[in-house]
């Protein structure tokens, strides 16, 4: 039992797990039931509309991987970040960013990790981001991250001299399902981070100080309709804790790294996709994120999203890296597709900004 | 089929295809369906929790699979989902309970 309990939390390329290769996720999720025809690929259903091969619209998100370093290690992190990450964008690499950041035409700045705060420069890249005048400037923090260590105590101030639009994970409103997800504690901190958020102006009603909450199902099953799932939150953080918030994205979990592992070591492997596949929405494919983001890796690679971020699928473009980019080029590829796609089509769609279906 | 159950966990993924047999009824069946679990005067999440008490009640395993999943979805807690099968299960204990009126009133006619 404690050995499990360790196991949890370490990630898988701390365990050494087979599935800490990009390429054997990949072989997963081509193989079994989508190789005996089973389950449809995901590129066969995109053609059933047209919609193959798939190709990306107007860039209008940068995302940005500043590191996989995190101070928790969630069960269902597609990142497999960790306190044993090493991964961690240098100044080097940000500064590149920075002159991208200056000139692209995307309208929005999308800061992730691991915990982004943990990366030494943190503080200096936001600063200078933040001067470039980009409409939406978003830091995608875990929350505990602010109550972790004294030197994170301010960042709500921080980010709210600098006008950071905050996305935060919260799965949900109760405690047991919370702990059980992100680790033990993580609930009271949460809760703890969210109302100092909150005393310094975030998410209050009226408030221009963006504070939006990602909610992800803590097991093998998709997310309600979001929505309604934000009445929910809206209502219980309110009347539980005083906590005010703006938007609830619900984000489906992708069967990626952590996950994954955890559907196939469950036994839902199979069910997961199914379900997956039959909650296929086409509609979904419109506006599925990964035709109007680009994500840049710690090292400053360049995917058409974090998940393929994370199974190492490098955008199919002459331009791969940030110190060469070029958004006319890149603008004018294929986006890499596999099984884990049907993750972003699923139901009302899912992406880092939640649902996507008109 | 199936070679040595009556009952296939697989099976529930081809409910579906009871309208290949029969397909005015289907259809009819399955609109019916939907509409029914819509945002009404109860809220879908509601309809759930009432769906997933009667699914025991029934004691229909694809069911109890089905929307057990289905209210994990809406974001119900445990706590909340086995309070909805007591009241199922109140319900149905009541149910033979309340029928003893019936045989006490049956002793008090025929005893003398």
């Amino acid at each position: 039992m404690l050995k499990e309990k360790k196991k949890k939390q370490q990630s898988l390329h701390k365990r050494h797990s087979e599935l800490a290769v990009a390429n054997k996720q990949l072989e997963k999720l081509s193989n079994g039931i989508f190789a005996n025809g089973e389950l449809p690929l995901f590129s066969e259903k995109i053609r059933e509309t047209n919609q193959f091969p798939l190709r990306p619209n107007k860039l209008e998100i940068l995302q940005i991987n500043v590191g996989y370093m995190c101070n928790q290690v969630c069960e269902h992190c597609h990142v497999d970040a960790g306190p044993d990450r090493k991964e961690i964008m240098t100044r080097e690499t940000m500064q590149q960013c920075l002159d991208v950041i200056k000139n692209t035409g995307a309208h929005t700045l999308d800061l992730t990790g691991g915990a982004p705060e943990m990366n030494p420069d943190f503080r200096w890249f936001v600063d200078e981001a933040s001067k470039a005048g980009i409409k939406d400037f978003i830091v995608r923090s875990n929350l505990t991250i602010i109550r972790a260590n004294k030197k994170y105590y301010d960042l709500p101030e921080f980010f709210k001299n600098h006008n950071v639009h905050v996305v935060s994970s919260m799965p949900h409103w109760t405690r047991g399902k919370t702990d059980k997800q992100r680790g033990e504690g993580v609930f009271d901190l949460s809760i703890k981070a969210l109302q100092e958020l909150n005393a310094v102006g975030y998410g209050m009603p009226e408030s221009d100080l963006r504070l939006d909450l990602v909610y992800n199902p803590s097991g093998a099953y998709l997310p309600g309709d979001q929505a309604s799932m934000e009445k929910e939150f809206k209502h219980a953080l309110l009347e539980d804790f005083g906590i005010h918030f703006h938007n609830l994205f619900a984000i489906t979990n992708l069967p990626v790294s952590r996950f994954l592992d955890y559907l196939i070591a469950s036994e839902n492997y199979e069910d997961y996709m199914y379900s997956l596949v039959e909650a296929y929405n086409p509609a979904a494919v419109k506006n599925v994120m990964c035709r109007n983001t680009i994500s840049i890796s710690w090292d400053g690679f360049l995917y058409d999203c974090d998940f393929n971020q994370m199974l190492e699928l490098k955008v199919a473009s002459k331009i791969q890296h940030i110190s060469e980019y070029n958004e006319d080029i890149l603008n004018d590829r294929k986006i890499i597709i596999s099984q884990h796609c049907y993750g972003c089509t699923a139901g009302a769609g899912s992406s880092c900004q939640g649902a996507v279906a008109d | 089929m199936a070679a040595n159950n009556y009952y296939d966990p697989a099976d529930l993924r081809k409910f579906g295809n009871i309208t290949e047999w029969s397909k005015e009824l289907g259809d009819k069946f399955f609109d019916y369906y939907g509409k029914v679990f819509e945002e009404g005067a109860l809220t879908a999440r509601e309809k759930a929790l009432i769906a997933l008490a009667v699914a025991h009640t029934e004691q229909c395993p694809y069911c109890i699979d089905a929307y057990t999943k289905d209210t994990l979805q809406r974001g119900v807690t445990k706590e909340e989902m086995m309070e909805a099968i007591h009241v199922g299960a109140a319900i149905k204990s009541g149910a033979t309970l309340v029928h003893g009126v019936m045989m006490m009133n049956k002793v008090n006619k025929l005893e003398m």
